[in-house]
C-alpha cells in the first residue's frame, strides 16, 4: 500500500504546467502539503463534482494537462461523471483516486471500494483510454508520465494506507483560489 | 411536442443567438423535449462543446471548470433537474463562478403528470434560496431580451442567473396521439 503523502509528493514533483483540482478532505490537504501552487484549485465542498470540474477545465484548455486528485468517497459520489467524461473523451484529463477505502473526514466508515467496487473497471466500461490500479510507490513514475503525457481520459485507482496524516490546510476562500488560478493560467498561457 | 410552430416564433433560436453573441463555449444538458431544438443548434456548432450529462448536478461542476479555464458555459435543464443540483450550487457561490441556466418548466400550466408538480412548484423559490437571480419568460417575445440580459449579468458580474421558460411558452407534453 502507498503512503498518501509520499505518493502525492512524487506525483506532483516536476509538475510542469499541470493544472490540479483537488477533491475535498484529505486530497486537498495532500495537495497543499506538497507546497501551495497557484495552479491548484482546492475544493472544500462540492462532493462528487471534482471530475466534472476537471472536464470543464480540460475542454477549455485543450493544450494543457489537467489532473483531478480525489478520494474514493468523492469519486463514488460522482460515478455518473465517468460516463459523461467517457462520451467527451478528453485526451488531456487524468483522475487519480487516492483510495483508502474509507470516509476519512467522517470517522473512517468503510466506503464502497472496501466492498470491492472497482473504479478502474467502471472507468474502462466508460471508455477511458487508460485505467489502472496501483499500490506500490515504484509505479509512481509511470503514473506521473501518464498524467503528464498519456492519452486521456485516464483513471488511476491508487491504493493508499488508511493511516491518519497531519492536516495541511490551504485557504478556504474559494474566490481567492479561483482568481489566483485564473490569473496564473492566463499568465502561463502567454 | 412543441407548439412553437403554432406561434411561428422560434425562441430556441433567440437563445442560441445570445449564446453566440456572448461567446458561450460549453453547454451542458440532460436530454429534454423542451430544449430539443436548442440542444440541436448547440451540438451542430463546432465552436461549442456540447456535454450530455447523466444528472444535472454534473453541469454545475462543468460550469465551474469552464470558468477556471477561461470559457463561458451555460446549462439547459428541466425544472426537476434544479432539485438535483442544490448542494452543488454551493460551489458557484463559494467561489463566485458565473452561471447561466435555462430551465424548461414542468408541473405548472396544464401539466398532465402530477409527479412533476412537487418540484416544479418550488423550482423558482429553490433557485432564489441558492442565490440565483431568476427571470421568468411567459411569451416567446420575452425570451430574447431576458436571455440577453441574463447572459450579461452572469458573465460580466460573476452572478448565478436562471431563466425560467414557462410551460405555457414551451407547450405541454402531448401524451395522446
Amino acid at each position: 500500500m502507498l503512503d498518501r503523502r509520499a505518493f502525492v509528493q512524487e506525483l506532483l514533483a516536476d509538475r510542469k504546467d499541470l493544472l490540479v483540482v483537488s477533491g475535498l478532505g484529505c486530497p486537498t490537504y495532500d495537495t497543499a502539503a506538497c507546497g501551495d501552487h497557484p495552479l491548484n484549485f482546492y475544493l472544500w465542498g462540492a462532493m462528487g463534482g471534482a471530475a466534472m470540474i476537471g472536464l470543464g477545465l480540460a475542454l477549455a484548455q485543450p493544450a494543457r494537462r489537467v489532473l483531478v486528485l480525489t478520494g474514493d468517497g468523492e469519486a463514488l459520489m460522482g460515478l455518473g461523471s465517468l460516463a459523461t467524461i467517457g462520451v467527451k473523451q478528453p485526451g488531456n484529463l487524468a483522475i487519480v483516486v487516492l483510495d483508502n477505502q474509507h470516509y476519512g473526514e467522517t470517522g473512517m466508515q468503510p466506503s464502497h471500494t472496501r466492498a470491492g467496487i472497482d473504479l478502474v473497471a467502471a472507468a474502462k466500461a466508460c471508455r477511458f483510454a487508460n485505467a489502472l490500479h496501483i499500490s506500490e510507490i515504484g509505479a509512481v513514475d509511470r503514473v506521473r508520465d501518464l498524467v503528464q503525457t498519456g492519452r486521456g481520459p485516464i483513471l488511476v485507482q491508487a491504493r493508499i494506507s488508511s493511516d491518519a496524516t497531519p492536516r495541511v490546510l490551504p485557504t478556504r476562500d474559494g474566490h481567492a483560489v479561483k482568481l489566483r488560478f485564473m490569473e496564473a493560467l492566463a499568465k502561463s498561457c502567454g | 411536442m412543441e407548439n412553437s410552430a403554432k406561434t411561428g416564433l422560434q425562441w430556441p433560436d433567440a437563445i442560441y443567438a445570445q449564446f453566440r453573441r456572448v461567446g458561450v463555449r460549453q453547454v451542458g444538458y440532460v436530454p429534454d423535449a423542451g430544449h430539443s431544438r436548442l440542444i440541436e443548434l448547440c451540438t451542430r456548432d463546432p465552436d461549442i462543446h456540447d456535454v450530455v450529462l447523466t444528472t444535472e448536478q454534473e453541469g454545475v461542476g462543468l460550469v465551474a471548470g469552464a470558468a477556471l479555464g477561461g470559457q463561458r458555459a451555460a446549462l439547459l435543464m428541466q425544472s426537476s433537474g434544479v432539485g438535483n443540483c442544490i448542494n452543488m450550487f454551493s460551489l458557484l457561490r463559494s467561489c463566485g463562478f458565473p452561471c447561466l441556466i435555462l430551465v424548461t418548466m414542468r408541473g405548472e400550466f396544464a401539466e398532465f403528470n402530477p409527479w412533476q408538480v412537487p418540484m416544479g412548484s418550488i423550482t423558482e423559490a429553490s433557485l432564489k434560496l441558492c442565490g440565483f437571480q431568476t427571470y421568468r419568460a411567459e411569451e416567446p417575445g420575452d425570451v430574447d431580451g431576458m436571455v440577453g440580459g441574463g447572459c450579461d449579468m452572469a458573465f460580466s458580474c460573476d452572478l448565478q442567473v436562471a431563466i425560467l421558460l414557462s410551460q405555457r411558452l414551451i407547450g405541454c407534453k402531448q401524451w395522446t396521439k
